[in-house]
């Protein structure tokens, strides 16, 4: 079992972290700083033959590994990964190096705790982007929750119960329905619980997939967040420390988007084009509303987190832009790079609040002010970062909005000016966020304090910027490895059930 | 070396310099730094020249090919790519001549400047993307150097951050250029899906006459021409990057960048990239009548009222801006004629006398230790000896005297329009031989002020005022001193002069010898597209052009030329002769001098428009739809439920994560049990 890829970075960062967390309490911290690194960076080198050796003339699901684990009852220990999964379990394997290095000496109160909780949380991921049972999907991707549970709540600011509890409340409603959903699918594709099975499903009623629909609807839409169920994100974002905002950000949205490609549009095609109109409008509404809330934040977590939300708007409105029953193809991959881009840009731009949290202990953007004449080297990084979060060419953020407006105007000019409008509201709060806290004269003697970024955050913001450049630059490099995978999404949900 | 390295080596250079001197400009020095960056620079301005001559007697041929796949997607490829043909090597000599004069002349003026290193390597990155810009083979490198351009005149106008003015006028800058590029995106988004699923402009090209009559419909139920629509929103882009009405407010504000980059980026190269886009595309403009009439308007507007703005400024610098946005107005304007050679003419004349009078403008505003105001100065003939004969230079290549290069691309544009048949032309001809008049006065009211007339620095010291609109704000770095009681004005040091004097000669002789390949001849010839049959416009631009020497002696017999000296005279009678006479016009119509002094109330409209309503949108928004709503009654309802039962809850709480991840493991497994116990019963 532990010869498989799969199961190697599904539980080499799991079995790091309990290691981690048996060093045990903060006098043998550094010994626990170097074992989380090692098994971070152990745990993104087994994911990169994933990359590597992905076969990308190979449509159907590669790596694959079955074997059976409650025989009774059907469920399997089935993994696999496409173009489209591969690429986001890379990514939490490389947004999980970054959080360990975030935190290094950041975290001084349960430190080993906080490693551990990040390391098991990113083998519980890398489990819900492999799976190809329904229950063990479910097992990973509820199981996540609960180390983001506890960071919030353990090492989050002072309205950390809040947060935590919204965020639970807000993702347990959901799941509960798709739980309901997968036991229906499971009789109906006789007895089994695998995931490819549910697709292959020939008829399934309308009224049926509707119902089927909305159970997965609630549970991913709360999770990308889509606008109305959206407002857990901000509030857990300004709760919880740097690392639980840049795995929050980077990857915990990109499940529920993930969900909707892997299980909503196969498994019930005609209530996705039904409903697509709904979607499409609430993406927008996304896109335009919470373009202009996060424009009026004051807490520049808030901002980001609103501004997460814009962008994520872009993901979901991509993929449910139809042409009859066509799926258009620019814009679910735009929806695809959209997340990947997501996941380093906002990656970068939290751990770049939290570094300046980290010297002025203030989100807010009225506490700071000319921080580029204390910090030159961050402010020219988060300037890199800024233009990235306003999708300007030649960063990965601009790939990803670009293909999608692309295909929506093949599809609905109006949706895409709509959605276009993203480029004069991202710029504007990111951009205006950046004006007051980083330009103009040295804001108070916090600011005055201010030390520029020192080795291990200048690390981090290089291999950061470094990737936001290439992606933006080369963006060919992640969007050949998805391409057949897509395809063949888009054959699949063409063909009708009903 | 094939043509496709030597084309990487003119793009690639500038970018290396930049990266060295950005990045390793802490290390390596100042003196290192503009060494790199100037020797990249120079090396593409050598190898430009180069392709021109190439292009100029027949040696080179059309160069098209892709560089690398940037992005293959639903069955298309998308190339970063170069199309260099006469069009792009005529920008390419005038970006990185240009280019290296301010590289030059930087040395100088940014003597004093901290950030020296930094605005080398910005410069540079500028020249970069300017060249990848008008270097491109399609549409998505286009919006990337469209863009790339756009960033660095925002990282300039930021320049020095410290500055409350401007690091708005950056921000405003960016977004305003934002609001451009968003049409720009849907105009790239209509090619993309009608013109065969191609970016490459050859491509679309080929598709476009088989598209003539067709129709699409963006509101339901209305069908508007497909090229129409393409062209204006294409043309919204070069709105914004060209600082036309009502999307040029951001081009005044740039003013706040250090000198050197407004004569680069906000004279001569940056803001052309809508001139160079538009006639670029002028085989799909040429089919949309609607769509010229539409560039004519906005032209015209720009060229005749922006120029009233000229009339009014005090500050120097904001004098040759309100200049550039009329004089890109005029271009505008020969576009919507259909007469985008000279457009290109004209981009090229402008780009050296523009580049001149603002390097001219430093280089008084250094004489007079950073003081932009010109009721401080007068009598600066006898200081800067040099600036003084190129400012003149520069100010009658402006104004359009016979002869000198202005004259020959602006008396160009006016035949254009003269003879153009769109419905928009006869306002356009009334804007354009108006905006003669305007132009040679202020030029020339800026000239005596500076250069002529009482020594001011003086007696004026007492109301020195900090220029532009935000006086309120201090200027916080050392900069804005002005003349102390005892200083005189001197002269600025040869890297200063050296560049003023090498862009005097093109200023007065390039129009003489380029007007008949450029306009009268064969250069751009299957490179730019007119119809000559639907727009005949062209036609007397090109016969007169075909005779350089009998042009210029014409002129003299022509209303233009009057108009100008008109112009010119005026501005001596009124500044030389009687001043009182100004100031009381000033007084008398003091309504009108209001409405110009705040630029016709577009800022303070615009802000409380959209700055404002978007803000109170997004509070809206945010208060009511987020808090109110959604949290407060559907979140927090819920959420007090829970809430009573954690208080009991925490009762039980240890303290410990391992209790903690243990109940919370358990919890899970119990209500799984549950949920799977009628399956395990079945």
């Amino acid at each position: 079992m532990f010869a498989n890829p799969l199961s190697l970075v599904i539980w080499t960062p799991i079995v790091a972290g309990l290691l981690v967390l048996a060093t045990g309490g903060d006098q043998r911290a550094p010994l626990a700083r170097w074992l989380a690194l090692a098994g971070a960076v152990l745990g993104f080198l087994v994911s990169l033959p994933l990359f590597t050796q992905f076969d990308n003339l190979h449509g159907g699901m590669q790596f694959v590994e079955n074997m059976p684990w409650i025989e009774s009852l059907g469920i399997n220990y089935h993994l696999g990964v496409d173009g489209i999964s591969m690429l986001f379990i890379v990514l939490n394997s490389f947004t999980t190096l970054m959080v360990i290095l975030a935190g290094w000496e950041v975290i001084q109160k349960r430190t080993a705790q906080y490693m551990a909780a990040f390391l098991i949380m990113s083998g519980l991921i890398n489990g819900a982007f492999a799976a190809l049972d329904a229950i063990l999907f479910y097992v990973f991707f509820e199981g996540m929750l609960i180390p983001m549970y506890l960071i919030i709540g353990v090492w989050g600011g002072p309205r950390r119960v809040y947060a935590s509890i919204k965020f639970f409340l807000y993702t347990l409603l959901g799941s509960l329905l798709m739980l309901v959903a997968f036991i229906y699918l499971y009789f109906q594709a006789g007895k089994s619980f695998d995931i490819q099975a549910f697709q292959a499903l020939k008829q399934i009623p309308l009224q049926v997939q509707i119902l089927l629909f909305i159970a997965f609807f609630l549970s991913f839409a709360v999770k990308v967040p889509m606008w109305p169920v959206h407002t857990w994100l901000p509030d857990a974002h300004v709760e919880a420390p740097t690392g639980g905002s840049m795995v929050l950000a980077a990857i915990t949205l990109k499940i529920g988007a993930y969900g909707f490609l892997r299980f909503a549009l196969p498994i019930v095609p005609d209530a996705s084009i039904e409903l697509s109109p709904i979607i499409i409008g609430l993406s927008l509404v996304a896109v335009v509303y919470i373009g202009l809330v996060a424009l009026v934040q004051t807490d520049m977590k808030k901002l980001v987190a609103y501004s997460s939300i814009s962008h994520m708007g872009f993901v979901t409105l991509g993929m449910f832009l139809f042409t009859g029953s066509q799926m258009n193809a620019w814009a679910v991959e735009g929806a695809l790079v959209q997340m990947v881009s997501h996941g380093f840009v906002s990656a970068a731009m939290f751990f770049c609040i939290g570094v300046m949290y980290d010297r002025v202990h203030s989100r807010n953007i009225a506490d700071y002010g000319g921080v580029a004449n204390k910090m030159p080297i961050f402010a020219a990084f988060m300037m890199l970062f800024g233009m990235a979060n306003s999708g300007l060419p030649a960063t990965s953020g601009f790939v990803g909005e670009f293909m999608v407006i692309m295909g929506a105007v093949q599809v609905n000019f109006l949706v895409a000016a709509l959605a276009a409008t993203t480029l004069i509201f991202g710029a504007a709060y990111t951009l205006w966020m950046y004006k007051r806290v980083i330009f103009g004269e040295v804001g108070n003697h916090h600011v005055e304090e201010m030390k520029d970024v020192n080795k291990r955050e200048f690390l981090i913001l290089v291999i950061l910027a470094v990737t936001v450049l290439g992606m933006g630059l080369y963006p060919q490099l992640f969007v050949e490895k998805m391409h057949l995978s897509v395809n063949e999404l888009i054959a699949h949900v063409a063909q009708s059930k009903l | 070396m094939d043509m496709k390295s030597l084309y990487l080596l003119i793009a690639l250079s500038p970018l290396v310099g930049s990266v060295i001197a950005g990045l390793f400009g802490w290390a390596i020095g100042r003196r290192a730094a503009h060494v790199v960056t100037i020797l990249g620079v120079a090396v593409s301005a050598v190898l430009s020249i180069g392709v021109l001559k190439g292009f100029l007697d027949g040696s080179t041929q059309v160069f098209n090919a892709p560089v690398y796949t940037w992005l293959t997607v639903g069955g298309f490829e998308f190339s970063v790519g170069f199309l260099v043909d006469s069009l792009t090597a005529m920008m390419l000599v005038v970006v990185t001549s240009v280019s290296l004069m301010v590289h030059i002349y930087t040395i100088g003026y940014m003597h004093e400047d901290p950030g020296y290193q930094r605005f080398f390597s910005y410069i540079s990155l500028f020249t970069f993307s300017m060249l990848m810009l008008v270097m491109s083979n399609n549409f998505i490198q286009l919006f990337f150097g469209w863009e790339a351009v756009g960033l660095v005149s925002y990282l300039l106008i930021g320049f020095w951050f410290k500055r409350p003015t401007a690091i708005f006028a950056n921000l405003k800058a960016f977004l305003v250029n934002r609001v451009g590029d968003f049409g720009f995106l849907l105009g790239i988004g209509l090619v993309l899906a009608y013109f065969g699923g191609s970016l490459n402009y050859s491509d679309v090209f080929a598709a476009a006459p088989a598209l003539a009559s067709k129709t699409i419909q963006i509101i339901p139920g209305v069908e508007w021409s497909l090229l129409t629509v393409t062209c204006i929103l294409l043309f919204i882009g070069a709105m914004g990057k060209s600082a036309q009405f009502p999307l040029h407010v951001w081009l005044p504000d740039s003013m706040e960048g250090p000198t050197p980059i407004s004569a680069l980026i906000h004279a001569a190269t940056m803001v052309t990239a809508g001139i160079f886009m538009v006639s670029r595309m002028s085989p799909l403009f040429e089919m949309s009548d609607t769509a010229l009439n539409v560039v004519m308007v906005a032209g015209s507007i720009t060229a005749l009222f922006m120029g009233f703005l000229g009339v009014v400024q005090n500050d120097i610098k904001r004098v040759v801006a309100y200049s550039t946005l009329s004089q890109l107005g005029y271009m505008t304007v020969a576009l919507g004629a259909s007469a985008y050679s000279v457009a290109m003419f004209h981009v090229m004349t402008h780009a050296f006398f523009k580049a001149l009078l603002f390097l001219g403008a430093g280089s008084v505003i250094m004489g007079m230790h950073h003081d932009q105001d010109m009721r401080n100065m007068g009598g600066l003939r006898k200081y800067m000896p040099i600036t003084w004969i190129t400012s003149l230079l520069g100010s009658l290549a402006l104004i359009g005297t016979p002869f000198f290069s202005g004259f020959y691309s602006k008396d160009s544009i006016i035949l254009a329009v003269e003879n153009s048949n769109l419905a928009a032309s006869g306002f356009a001809y009334f804007a354009v031989i108006a905006g003669v008049f305007v132009t040679a006065f202020y030029s020339f009211r800026m000239y005596f002020l500076v250069f002529h007339g009482k020594e001011r620095w003086m007696e004026n010291h007492a109301h020195h005022e900090h220029h532009g609109d935000h006086d309120d704000e201090e200027p916080s770095d050392d900069h804005h001193h002005g003349l102390g009681p005892n200083d005189k004005p001197h002269e600025s040091p040869w890297v200063v002069t050296l560049p003023l004097a090498l862009l005097a000669i093109p200023s007065v002789l390039i129009g003489f010898f380029a007007i008949h390949p450029l306009v009268g001849g064969e250069f751009f010839k299957g490179v730019i597209y007119t119809n000559l049959e639907a727009h005949p416009g062209l036609e007397a631009a090109m016969h007169h052009a075909h005779d350089a020497m009998a042009m210029g002696l014409h002129a003299f017999v022509t209303l233009p030329f009057w108009l100008a000296a008109a112009g010119v005279a005026l501005a001596w009678f009124f500044y030389m002769k009687a001043p009182h006479i100004p100031a009381a016009i000033k007084q008398k119509f003091s309504g009108v001098h209001t409405l110009l002094e705040n630029k016709y109330y577009m800022d303070e409209l615009y802000f409380a428009v959209f700055a404002k309503g978007s803000r109170a949108l997004g509070t809206f928004f945010w208060k009511v739809g987020d808090m109110l709503l959604i949290d407060g009654l559907l979140v927090n309802g819920s959420a007090r439920l829970v809430g009573s039962v954690s208080r009991a809850v925490r009762k039980l709480q240890t303290g410990f994560i391992y209790s903690y991840a243990a109940v919370m493991i358990i919890g899970v497994l119990v209500l799984m049990t549950y949920w799977f116990k009628p399956l395990i019963l079945r």
